[in-house]
């Protein structure tokens, strides 16, 4: 059965995004990579270190763009400015690559989304060609009007970036992803496979995730069950739960050809 | 010092001394050696596009930033 993950016209067989940063090394974040079967991964843009280990090796050489979707994010800035810039930079950087998370913080504490800064930054980054999946709070007003200002998927958070406390407004991404046309990934907040599943079985396209894998005790086998989770989720998702009912009078096993 | 060399620019925040006037972006990323690097390069805020590296001459108090890809989620 094909269920590809579609976004921007683009079909992914994994509904993993996994993020690049926080790993032990580059052959960690490699190898976790690799287990987490992950098609997309987001990178980070920043000021190269200058006049310092001018061969240093780069994270472009572990996860080389022809492997791999690489989509650049704006994590650390607080304006729309700045985001903006920033993805121009990432544009020319990955050669006129246009798939970029978007993202603009609104606190340095929560890394809780300006949901303002990013709205104004999602209208300039679409009419310039962006394909934007935009990083947002789990309001379901908010994430309609990303929507309909063109971002190309709306990634709610969980919960607070690196917190790894879960899923704690399910009902919120429930309503967002009933209203939504778009791809509609968790975004923020995984902290373990059990998380991953449950935001796949609401119905999300896909998780994005880096702290949930990077800070677990063995990074590498955490890539490997988010994997089986997001998959399993899904298929749960596709297959439809049954009813939740505090009892039933209907066992599993037949009621006739009881000894005695 | 020789008048010729105390053109300044600022990269990344920081101000560089450049070794003549007349240098161009391209120039600039050998003297940094950044040549086969993948950055991008931003110019008083606008993108300079690597196939224009050659024919961008930098001026006094220009203000570079040199970015890469580094991991981040």
């Amino acid at each position: 059965m094909s269920d590809a993950l579609v976004i921007a016209g683009k079909s992914y067989q994994s509904r993993l995004l996994v993020g690049t940063g926080k790993y032990k090394d580059f052959t960690q974040t490699r190898a976790a990579i690799d287990a987490s079967g992950a098609e997309i991964v987001t990178v980070a843009i920043r000021r190269t270190n200058i006049g310092q280990n001018a061969n240093e090796p780069s994270l472009l050489d572990y996860l080389p763009p022809s492997e791999f979707t690489y989509l650049p994010n704006t994590a650390g800035c607080y304006s729309a400015e700045e985001a903006v810039r920033t993805l121009r930079l990432a544009r020319e950087l990955l050669d006129d690559h246009k798939l970029v998370k978007l993202e603009v913080l609104g606190d340095p504490n929560t890394l809780y989304p300006n949901v303002t800064e990013t709205i104004a930054a999602a209208k300039t980054l679409v009419k310039e060609g962006f394909e934007v999946m935009v990083y947002t709070s789990d309001d379901p007003i908010i994430a309609k009007q990303l929507e309909d200002i063109g971002c190309v998927a709306v990634m709610p958070l969980a919960s607070l970036i690196g917190s790894g406390m879960g899923i704690l407004n399910p009902w919120n991404l429930q309503i967002i992803i009933e209203n939504a046309n778009i791809p509609v990934l968790v975004d923020a907040g995984v902290g373990c496979a059990s998380d991953a599943a449950i935001a796949m079985e609401l119905g999300c396209a896909g998780v994005l995730m880096n702290t949930a894998i990077a800070a677990a005790r063995d990074p590498v086998l955490m890539a490997s069950a988010m994997k089986k989770a997001i998959e399993a989720g899904r298929e749960s998702f596709l297959a439809g739960r049954m009813a939740k009912k505090l009892y039933s009078a209907s066992p599993s096993s037949p009621t006739t050809g009881m000894i005695g | 010092m020789s008048e010729k060399s105390s053109m300044q620019i600022f990269v990344n925040g920081k101000p560089m001394p450049l070794p003549t006037e007349a240098m161009s972006v391209l120039a600039l990323v050998e003297h940094m050696q950044l040549t086969g690097k993948r950055i991008a390069i931003e110019r008083n805020g606008d993108i300079v596009p690597r196939s224009q590296f050659a024919e961008v001459q930098l001026q006094a108090n220009d203000t570079l930033e040199i970015v890469g890809a580094v991991g981040g989620g």
